[in-house]
């Protein structure tokens, strides 16, 4: 995280507050529109996150990066809660490790994730993820569903066996390209993402071939073709770049 | 401009043209009876009066749901005070000869039943009584008369303030109390903001919405108006299920009816107030009935929930502060503005005030509609209203509250039936919907019917809902088939705290609900089936490697 940009929150915003309060048993202060997620990260403590990506939207999909806030019994996704005056937060905790541990398990059970095959081995974020949590094994059963591939896009290849949902590409060709070429089509387990109505992305009318889908994508779901195992390294993190010489255009 | 005498004028008129007709016919048109070709009924009571020449002494009218669904299809006669069930269209000259010489005995059934005769009635105290597709009878049982009255004599604070006394909570599901959702609405800044009645009913077995939307479409518009002047909101939205066919076209034809009298619209009653109500239709999904995923639909976006907060109140239908009520908690607005909060407030208990509609369904003797005080025991509900299980068997357990509630035993009958104490139960008050369980009913099936329906229904964005109830579902399926061990049991325990703590809305946090409460009350036959698995397990020990596989 080190190589994070400094954020907005370089410059002086008069018009918002400051506010104090506790992380881990460590104080810290954080302005009053940053999330808890900003508020650790700045000081160094880590949150495991997945569909969250600096320069989107936050959405809340994924829920590993729950923690709890003291005073309540329910738990807050940092990426998407403010954070409060008073609030003393706890990050890492025996629970709230079993709930992420599961969370990561049950990605893993859901498609087919066969990492020494995949070109991201290496790269993927949920690979690290189940690394860093200690996810060896699954305890819940594979469900090995059947997808498709869709290699129909002259320069970029899109596997559904390796998709999270956790709508990066929505995102980023929506909020960022503004070609909103991605969306979801379906629900619950069926829910998939889709190019244009549904239709071949090499036949999609609005997709301007960025690629920008391809590098935030946490996993080998979005990859460029010619790629072999180990080969698909992404750039994920020029989004806040991009950002900060759009609104120095701006300004 | 309408006025309190104009409404009163069309009161009068209406009830001297009922009074001029000696004999009422009035013929059940919601849906269930009308699955059971009510309409046919009607068609041939209206022929056998015009054969018999009694047209100039009795009038046939098609009203709203009665109740007793499982008698259906009802008539009654309104004076004598007579109800026919389990008419058929042949029955029909028979009723009509025996007008105001008695009753037809054979299909006569008691008004005086527990059934009927133990309910209070406030949101449906018109359903049956009036005929839903014109506006002059609601008028004539004081519809909009609170409204009118409401605009020209009280301020909007005022009415918040009445809403807050009454001590009325939130029909949908988790009992918020109305008066500080107004409230929070009504202070929030902007002058524009938006009213949604939310008639997404999507619980297995709940109809409360539907019967109240089908019966008695000018009170929901009344209670909506009265919410529009409370927070200051000019448009309001009612979120229909599209599965509702009749209740939207009753609502549409209510809402022309409403602007043609001028109680919506423009400058309602000659004050400064405007409201215009318009509907949308939900495409059939039970996620869309959380406030923030019918925000999404509404808007026209993906039937998705997102985080709260910001909550609808501060920011909602396209960022504007917006009030999102259900059917019923809407349709208790007029009568709590017409009687006042105190009349309100004296009914239930401390702290859930009021009366609540249960739909009863499954194996219960009366399947049907009733609406009784908050508080009344369980058991009342079930054996002296519903009649218990039929066919002699014995009962096993209540499921309230639909996906998102619990199973609720025998011995958990004698509680009162409010929302403190069903969540005691492990349950929900939910929105309405009673389930009954005789002894034939398996609760690992129970469990596993819902877990279908949470799976199904789940909209996909957040991982632990998606995938942790397709895995519930799965292992659900193992146990019931006898194909799991105790090893799948705490697999699916674990499972249900990660669902429940870690989800985004409150569909995936309540999704464990069901098997919860029926591994609490019902351990046993989980561990029978447990058993049958591990003793064939056992049979193909050889066979059976570790699952175990590697993840990364």
């Amino acid at each position: 995280m080190s190589a994070r940009p400094p954020a907005k929150s370089a410059a002086p915003v008069a018009s918002s507050k400051v506010k104090t309060l506790t992380i881990d048993d460590r104080l810290v202060s954080a302005r009053e529109d940053e999330s808890i997620l900003d508020a650790a990260r700045q000081n160094g403590i880590q949150i495991p996150t997945l569909c969250n990506l600096d320069g989107l939207t936050p959405v809340g999909a994924c829920r590993l990066c729950v923690v709890e806030v003291k005073g309540s019994n329910k738990l807050f996704a940092s990426c998407v809660t403010m954070v409060a005056e008073g609030m003393d937060v706890v990050t890492d905790s025996e629970r709230l490790q079993r709930y992420r541990k599961t969370i990561v398990e049950l990605l893993f059970s859901e498609r087919n994730h066969v990492c020494a095959v995949c070109v991201s081995n290496g790269h993927c974020e949920l690979q690290n993820l189940a690394q860093a949590l200690g996810v060896t094994h699954l305890t819940v059963p594979y469900r090995h569903p059947k997808l498709p591939v869709d290699a129909s896009h002259e320069r970029f290849v899109n596997d559904h066996n390796r998709c999270v949902l956790c709508q990066r590409c929505v995102r980023v060709c929506g909020e960022v390209e503004g070609a909103h070429t991605w969306d979801i089509n379906g629900r619950g387990i069926g829910a998939r993402v889709i190019t244009d109505l549904n239709q071949p992305w090499g036949s999609s009318e609005t997709c301007t071939g960025c690629g920008k889908c391809v590098q935030v994508c946490p996993t080998g779901a979005l990859t460029e073709k010619g790629k072999s195992v180990r080969e698909m390294a992404k750039q994920s993190r020029f989004l806040p770049y991009l950002t900060m010489m759009r609104e120095d255009r701006h300004e | 401009m309408i006025s309190i005498e104009d409404l009163s004028q069309i009161s009068q008129a209406e009830k001297e043209a009922k009074d001029a007709v000696p004999n009422q016919i009035n013929v059940c048109v919601a849906a269930s009876c009308l699955s059971l070709q009510s309409d046919k009924v009607m068609e041939e009571l209206e022929k056998a009066v015009e054969a018999k020449g009694k047209k100039d002494c009795c009038k046939v009218r098609g009203v709203g749901c009665m109740g007793l669904c499982a008698a259906g299809p009802l008539v009654a006669l309104e004076k004598e005070r007579i109800l026919y069930q389990g008419v058929k269209p042949e029955d029909a000259p028979e009723i009509v000869d025996a007008l105001g010489a008695g009753p037809v005995a054979r299909i006569q059934g008691d008004l005086e039943a527990p059934f009927f005769a133990r309910q209070q009635k406030i949101v449906l105290e018109n359903c049956g009584r009036i005929d839903p597709e014109r506006i002059e009878e609601y008028v004539a049982v004081d519809g909009y008369l609170a409204l009118i009255d409401t605009l020209t004599a009280m301020t909007p604070i005022g009415v918040v303030q009445q809403v807050t006394r009454s001590g009325l909570r939130g029909r949908g599901g988790a009992g918020y109390p109305t008066g500080l959702k107004w409230a929070t609405v009504s202070k929030a800044q902007g002058t524009r903001k938006y009213v949604v009645c939310n008639g997404d009913e999507g619980d297995p077995g709940a109809f409360m919405d539907r019967a109240v939307l089908e019966s008695d479409p000018h009170r929901i518009l009344e209670g909506m108006a009265l919410a529009g002047y409370a927070v200051g909101a000019q448009q309001g939205f009612v979120y229909v299920r599209a599965e509702y066919p009749l209740a939207i076209k009753r609502l549409k034809l209510a809402i022309r009816q409403a602007e043609k009298l001028g109680v919506l619209g423009s400058n309602i009653g000659g004050t400064t107030f405007s409201f215009s109500v318009d509907i949308r239709l939900g495409a059939g999904a039970f996620v869309c009935g959380e406030e923030t995923a019918l925000i999404a639909s509404v808007e026209g976006g993906r039937g998705t929930p997102r985080p709260r907060p910001p909550y609808p109140a501060e920011s909602g239908l396209w960022g504007y502060p917006t009030l999102i009520n259900n059917v019923e908690t809407l349709a208790n607005i007029p009568a709590i503005l017409r009687n006042g909060p105190e009349w309100f407030a004296k009914i239930g208990t401390p702290k859930s005030r009021g009366t609540k509609v249960f739909a009863l369904a499954g194996a219960i003797a009366n399947t049907g509609l009733i609406e009784v005080p908050m508080g009344m025991p369980l058991r009342e509900i079930i054996f002296e209203i519903g009649g218990g299980a039929p066919d002699g068997k014995a009962f096993k357990a209540v499921q309230t509250g639909g996906p998102s509630g619990g199973c609720i035993p025998e011995s958990g009958l004698d509680q009162p039936c409010d929302y403190e104490s069903l969540a005691k139960l492990g349950s929900i008050m939910g929105s309405g919907g009673m389930i009954v369980m005789d002894e034939t009913s398996s609760m690992v099936d129970v469990a596993k019917f819902f877990m279908e329906f949470c799976m199904d229904e789940s909209c996909g964005k957040c991982v632990p809902c998606r995938v942790g109830t397709a895995q519930m579902h799965e292992l659900l399926r193992q146990i019931s088939s006898g194909e799991a061990t105790s090893r799948e049991l705490a697999l699916l325990e674990n499972l249900c705290d990660v669902v429940k703590a870690t989800s985004l809305c409150g569909l995936g946090q309540s999704a464990p609900n069901p098997v919860l409460s029926t591994l609490h009350y019902f351990r046993h036959e989980y561990e029978a089936k447990i058993a049958a698995g591990e003793a064939a397990a056992a049979g193909h020990a050889a066979a059976h490697a570790s699952p175990a596989g590697g993840a990364a």
